[in-house]
């Protein structure tokens, strides 16, 4: 696996360790994504002693005396955890994603809940038992005996020439396997409220945290929260179009639509926030008063997330349909290196925008 | 001499607001405005609010179209007096727009909530304006935080410093089920007032918040120079119990939505933003056995369990109090029958969140009595 360059972490990452259990946090109000996810790691870990949390140089990095805690995970997301936790609960593993995957599920089904990072959603490949055939059939076919309260958070999405075995969006692989649930953050305030939610959830989540979201800013509670597995967020009321779209979609959702008022277009933005479980209602509900849908997905066309919606709602809202279904996702091809190819593999606020005209244009006609 | 020329900018309304949308024009150019006339509709993330002409004249020029978002602080419009040249009206929109980006950078500056401990706990609060006159503190209702003065804080903050609250169990405040009594809640809000060394303010509350900025001026009539009361508790026995238990019980955005409308005459205003605003404070740890504890002990058996009524009336400061005619949370029948040294405005066509509704009308009622006092 190749390295990177260490990430920029959030300086206010490492007043973790300064909090006194119970005390409110003293921060500024806006924190950056990343620093949410460290805010929910530590706030939940001094809640629930049993919550371990375990994944490649999430400490200090291996084997390096006197610098550690200077890493945090290649993103920077657990950085000063070790010194408030140690590490019997802050835990860098060998550099085998099979292992900590199956390390951490072994240890859910056994009373711990622990938090494993998958540095990239790319190796899930090798840890591909344990996510099929382990984790998600434990509570079916132990008669409702076991739980695998585990959560795994990994990084996933294009955009920082980082190539194709680094930037892939694999979230719609995980949706279809039954007893996981998909989680998909795309703001700093839904980042902490879903990391908390899916850490206090009795059966395995997959937490995706897209690569370009880890220094947006937004206001963030300072005391813990949940935002509840399976609640849309409506980002945005219109009522001309619905599109629906994950991750850092959200935001090129809203620069497009912010664009297409301007034009007279006025559309309804809904971000699911979690792909398994699927909040059809608030989708159908949406179409039901638009009449057009529009789906903005960073994965691969085939078997996706996006599909899956046009097909949800093409079988209970058909009748509201003014217009055929769009969808705006990545090509059927990997995550290519140059750039300008990298650009263009990537949905963006203008080909959203042109996916909507063409449908407002052709229900109009 | 110039003529009168008035440019109307983009008010910023609460703590987040970075830009508005002007959803839609009322008047035309050449129109006559007289002050207080409905000019545009201001839309932004949390709140859609009529926005009324601060000055007299002719509306002169639209500078931004329907549907258009612009940053807080920007020139939408102009309105003169009626002899102004066209010319005149062009030098001071340039004259605007070239001194426009500092402007801008200043009100769209942080404002941002703090947190301060008390004995006990800690609650938080947002501060606007340092004006060293009596400050104002501004007290919510059941269920709501600070940020549902987002109308109203920066009117009264003109003149003064007014500090908007989180009652404890709400907002970012403590969570602490055992504060749950009008009185034990005021005995936290003089703790922060002590904290903040507010030693003479003027008191205006919110529905329980008005219970508790009444029960404070009961305790401490020496550190209250005025009070107003918006849709307060305290004043009679009836509540809407079931609107009480919907706000603990609901946690679909939908249900939520459909109940939050209850609050208002007209609940076109309502926003999404508000909904996901009640849903979000709901969700943080405490949050929810807190707000059973203060409806438990505040509205025990359906119905307001603290009545202020005869101890009010002995009060040595200036009261006011203020309440929307078509209120579906506490009927406006608990302004009737008090005593003629308090001042009642019943305002029409206002639902239970009145100074949201008749954000205009109440920042006025509460800005003179508070400089009359």
């Amino acid at each position: 696996m190749p390295t990177l360059d260490q990430p920029k972490t959030s300086s206010t990452i490492s007043s973790h360790s300064m909090q006194k259990e119970g005390a409110p946090l003293r921060r500024k109000a806006r924190i950056s994504y990343r620093a949410a996810l460290g805010e929910a790691l530590a706030q939940e870990m001094r809640r629930d002693p049993t919550i371990v949390i375990m994944g490649e140089d999430i400490a200090g990095g291996m084997g390096a005396p006197g610098q550690q805690d200077t890493w945090g995970g290649a993103f920077g997301v657990t950085k000063g955890l070790l010194g408030e936790f140690g590490r019997d609960r802050v835990m860098d593993t060998p550099l085998q994603e099979s292992a900590i995957i199956g390390a951490a599920i072994g240890a859910a089904s056994n009373g711990l809940r622990p938090v494993a990072e998958l540095m990239f959603n790319n190796f899930i490949g090798v840890c591909m038992d344990q996510l099929l055939n382990q984790a998600p059939k434990f509570r079916y076919m132990f008669g409702g005996k076991l739980s695998t309260p585990v959560t795994i958070r990994t990084v996933y999405g294009a955009g920082i020439r980082v190539a194709a075995q680094h930037s892939s969006a694999y979230h719609s692989i995980l949706t279809h396997i039954p007893g996981l649930k998909v989680v998909m953050p795309s703001s700093p305030f839904d980042a902490k409220g879903l990391l908390i939610a899916s850490i206090r959830d009795d059966d395995p989540v997959i937490f995706f945290e897209h690569i370009g979201l880890f220094d947006k800013e937004g206001e963030v509670p300072e005391e813990p929260y949940t935002i509840p597995l399976g609640e849309a967020n409506v980002v945005r009321e219109g009522t001309d179009v619905t599109i629906v779209a994950f991750g850092r979609m959200v935001d090129l959702s809203i620069a497009a639509a912010n664009s297409l008022q301007t034009q007279g277009i006025s559309c309804t933005v809904i971000d699911p926030r979690t792909t398994s479980p699927l909040d059809e209602e608030t989708i159908l509900e949406s179409v039901a008063d638009t009449g057009r849908l529009v789906v903005v997905d960073e994965g691969n066309p085939r078997c996706s997330i996006a599909t899956d919606i046009a097909a949800l709602v093409a079988a209970k809202a058909f009748d509201a349909l003014r217009a055929p279904v769009q969808m705006v996702t990545a090509p059927h091809c990997h995550v290519p290196f140059a750039p300008v190819l990298e650009d263009a593999y990537l949905p963006n606020p203008e080909k959203i925008e042109t996916a909507v005209r063409s449908i407002v244009r052709a229900a109009r006609a | 001499m110039p003529s009168e020329i008035y440019g109307l900018v983009i008010p910023k309304y609460g703590m987040v607001m970075t830009e508005g949308v002007i959803a839609k024009w009322h008047l035309d150019e050449g129109d006559i405005v007289n002050e207080g006339d409905e000019l545009v509709d201001i839309e932004t993330e949390k709140v859609a609010n009529v926005y009324e002409s601060p000055h007299a004249g002719v509306l002169r020029r639209k500078l931004v179209p329907e549907g258009r978002s612009v940053p807080i602080g920007s020139l939408f419009g102009v309105i003169s007096a009626p002899n102004a040249e066209d010319a005149e009206i062009d030098a001071y929109i340039n004259a605007f727009e070239s001194s426009a980006s500092s402007v801008t950078a200043t009100s769209a500056g942080g404002t941002s909530a703090a947190v301060v401990d008390i004995p006990g706990g800690y609650i938080r609060f947002l501060k606007l304006g340092d004006d060293p006159a009596p400050a104002a503190v501004l007290v919510h209702g059941f269920g709501a935080d600070l940020n549902n003065w987002l109308l109203n804080q920066g009117s009264v903050a003109e003149s003064r410093s007014a500090y908007a609250i989180d009652l404890p169990g709400h907002g970012g405040s403590m969570k602490n089920p055992k504060i749950a009594t009008i009185d034990e809640m005021a005995t936290a809000l003089l703790r922060f007032l002590d904290a903040k060394n507010l030693q003479s303010m003027h008191l205006v509350g919110h529905s329980l918040g008005g219970g508790v900025a009444a029960r404070i001026a009961i305790e401490k009539p020496g550190l209250v120079k005025s009070l107003t009361l918006i849709a307060a508790v305290g004043l009679g026995r009836e509540i809407n119990f079931p609107f009480i238990k919907g706000l603990i019980e609901i946690d679909r955005r939908k249900d939520m939505r459909n109940l939050l409308e209850t609050l208002f005459h007209d609940p076109a205003l309502f926003s999404r933003d508000m909904t996901m605003g009640v849903l979000n404070a709901k969700r943080i740890d405490g949050a929810m056995t807190c707000l059973k504890s203060i409806a438990e002990s505040c509205f025990a058996g359906g119905e307001q369990t603290r009545v202020l009524r005869s101890e009010l009336v002995q009060l040595p400061m200036p009261i006011q109090v203020i309440w929307g005619q078509s209120d579906r949370i506490i009927p406006p029948e608990h302004a009737a029958n008090l005593p003629k040294s308090i001042r009642v405005h019943l305002l029409e066509k206002a639902g239970h969140m009145v100074h949201m509704e008749k954000a205009a009308e109440v920042n006025k009622l509460i800005s003179h009595f508070i400089a009359a006092n």
